[in-house]
């Protein structure tokens, strides 16, 4: 044993106190390192700056008048303004934006989280014909790129008079949402012993009832989870969304693009309509902050 | 592995995902297949020209160009995406309320519509309005996004630094999180350095999530459409033109079907080449605990 001699790092007195004791603890604390300066937080919190300027720039802007914007050059609102919400939340081309995209994001993960359950648990408890193919050409859909699928999107759904729906945009958006949630869902199932399936059959439980009273509580994180990326993935998806619509199910998104492209430039406004489409997702994220990873791994952390 | 039991009427279950989905895949990829072996001179008159549209687009120097574009730009995007997000994982705190704060904080940017953060990028970049832009230019800088092509290159790589990174964090730190505690203190008991530690111990544990966060960013960032077409448009000139801008412009822009259509599958086709790739790692590689664990144990 030649511990403490090897490194000259910065073992100090705290450190090899604590060393002594550390052998119980659950959680040992590995700090200091890098002669004394708190890297670590520094890095973090450089990083952190990185992420959240640009954002705070936005609704800076949100918070400003246009003369302001373009005259003058300020670190935060001097002349302090809600009137660019307030256009945004009074004239119902722009509300009704929101309240499109967020009905066809609703569909979209009902719809995808319905159809997903029942397919996870057979990925996850049965083998059958061809369901490693299966599961693979899903996985393919997640990767295809939305830009091959616009043009024949736009033909498929105007030929079956769905074109400019909500409901053609929530299906749409199935092509990458039902195989991501799931992959989700089978992670999740996945990880719940096939036991409890197999002691309920025995208790005299029907599936359908099996499913719904014992599985689904189960494995309600999962489908949080599951849902919650649906939700994230259709809502921040724009090419498609833009493909099949033009008046009625117009998303936000697409407002934003076309009123900057039509009328002149209103910075102001375009701030605060981006800040408030950057809201649900900040509600939201706060209840899946431990899950996230596991979604984006899709299920496999 | 305990193997499942083999039972056919699964298929019921997975009826209604694999209806929906052929529904949204299939008839559309037929169309596609269509365009890409037809011509048309109008009034939805077609006529078979075999392989023409792929001969024209493998030899365009368009096509080479986008690809090129295209290649750079995700490797570029992997290479400073990868060891940033694992270097931020390495520093997350260790107590519960800030771990809480420093994620949701984190995973913001992720959560944005696409075209918001284009939108956000070219608000701040912009040399008369933005803190980026007015920044550098008053530090006599000659940085301009949409006039100069580096300019715009950096802006666009910078843009998804600042959309993607937390990605590979948050996977590299769940990687490390199951990291159990007994290995560092064996580590420590070694006097193994904090170096060791990183390449013995976290490396090969991340090993798994980073394989998923590489094969995920570079398949994400090689379909890459909405930020760089609002911050950028695919300009100045066609500097930053990647693979689906420059599909979108030559299938709706122009209405060049066939070649659209020819170019889709080959487009398609490399996706799947990867999505393969991505199974197989995905499905594969569980328990090689026993040799990390092995390994780590080596340092000294």
């Amino acid at each position: 044993m030649m511990t403490r001699i090897t490194r000259p790092a910065p073992p100090g007195p705290t450190d090899t106190a604590r060393e002594g004791q550390d052998q119980g603890r659950a959680r040992p604390k590995r700090r200091t390192r890098g002669g004394g300066l708190p890297v670590k937080p520094l890095v973090l919190t450089l990083y952190l700056v990185f992420l959240l300027l640009p954002i705070y720039w936005l609704l800076g802007m949100s918070l400003k008048t246009n003369d302001e914007i373009l005259s003058t050059f300020s670190l935060w609102p001097i002349d302090l303004t809600f009137a660019n919400y307030a256009v945004i939340l009074s004239d119902p081309a722009w509300y009704m934006g929101y309240v499109n995209s967020t009905l066809y994001v609703v569909m979209n993960t009902i719809i995808s989280v319905a159809v997903a359950l029942p397919a996870a648990y057979a990925f996850s408890r049965y083998r059958f014909l061809g369901d490693k193919h299966l599961f693979f050409w899903l996985l393919t859909n997640r990767m295809a790129p939305p830009a091959v699928f616009a043009l024949p999107f736009f033909q498929l759904y105007s030929s079956i008079g769905l074109f400019d729906t909500h409901i053609a945009v929530a299906l749409a958006h199935c092509l990458f949402n039902v195989p991501l949630a799931v992959w989700i869902l089978e992670g999740f199932m996945s990880g719940v012993p096939r036991e409890i399936d197999e002691t309920a059959y025995i208790d005299g439980y029907s599936f359908p009832r099996f499913f719904a009273r014992i599985f689904m509580p189960l494995i309600a994180p999962g489908i949080g989870v599951a849902a919650f990326f649906c939700f994230m993935f259709s809502w921040v998806e724009l090419l498609l969304a833009r493909t099949l619509t033009s008046v009625d199910a117009k998303p936000i998104a697409a407002t934003m693009t076309r009123t900057v492209s039509a009328s002149g430039l209103d910075w102001g406004v375009l701030a605060a309509a981006g800040i408030l489409t950057i809201v649900p997702g900040a509600l939201v994220i706060y209840f899946v902050r431990n899950y996230i990873a596991k979604g984006f791994a899709l299920g496999r952390v | 592995m305990q193997t499942k039991p083999v039972n056919q009427k699964a298929w019921f279950l997975v009826l209604p995902v694999f209806l929906l989905v052929a529904f949204s895949a299939l008839i559309p990829l037929m169309t596609v297949m269509n365009y890409s072996v037809q011509d048309t001179f109008g009034n939805n008159q077609f006529f078979w020209v075999g392989l023409e549209w792929f001969e024209d687009i493998l030899q365009s120097e368009r096509f080479h160009d986008a690809f090129l574009r295209q290649i750079l730009f995700s490797a570029l995007i992997l290479a400073i995406e990868v060891p940033l997000g694992i270097a931020v994982a390495l520093c997350m705190p260790t107590r519960r309320f800030w771990t809480a704060v420093v994620l949701v904080l984190m995973a913001l940017p992720l959560l944005i519509p696409w075209n918001v953060v284009g939108t956000i990028w070219q608000v701040f970049g912009r040399v008369d309005i933005g803190l980026l832009g007015k920044a550098l230019y008053s530090l006599g800088v000659d940085y301009n996004y949409t006039q100069d092509p580096l300019s715009a290159w950096i802006t666009v790589v910078v843009m998804d630094v600042w959309h993607w990174t937390s990605l590979v964090a948050l996977l590299c730190y769940a990687g490390l999180q199951s990291i159990p505690d007994a290995y560092y203190q064996a580590a420590r008991i070694d006097g193994a350095s904090r170096w060791a530690v990183f390449r013995h111990i976290q490396l090969p544990k991340m090993k798994r999530v980073l394989l998923i966060a590489v094969l995920l960013r570079f398949m994400d960032s090689f379909m890459i459409y909405t930020e760089p077409f609002v911050v950028t448009g695919g300009g100045p000139g066609n500097s930053t033109t990647f693979l689906s801008i420059d599909l979108v412009k030559m299938a709706i822009g122009q209405f060049d079907l066939g070649k659209a259509a020819a170019m889709s599958i080959l487009y398609f086709l490399t996706i799947l080449l990867l999505s393969w790739v991505f199974y197989t790692v995905m499905t594969s590689g569980e328990g090689n605990g026993r040799a990390t664990r092995r390994r780590g144990r080596a340092d000294a």
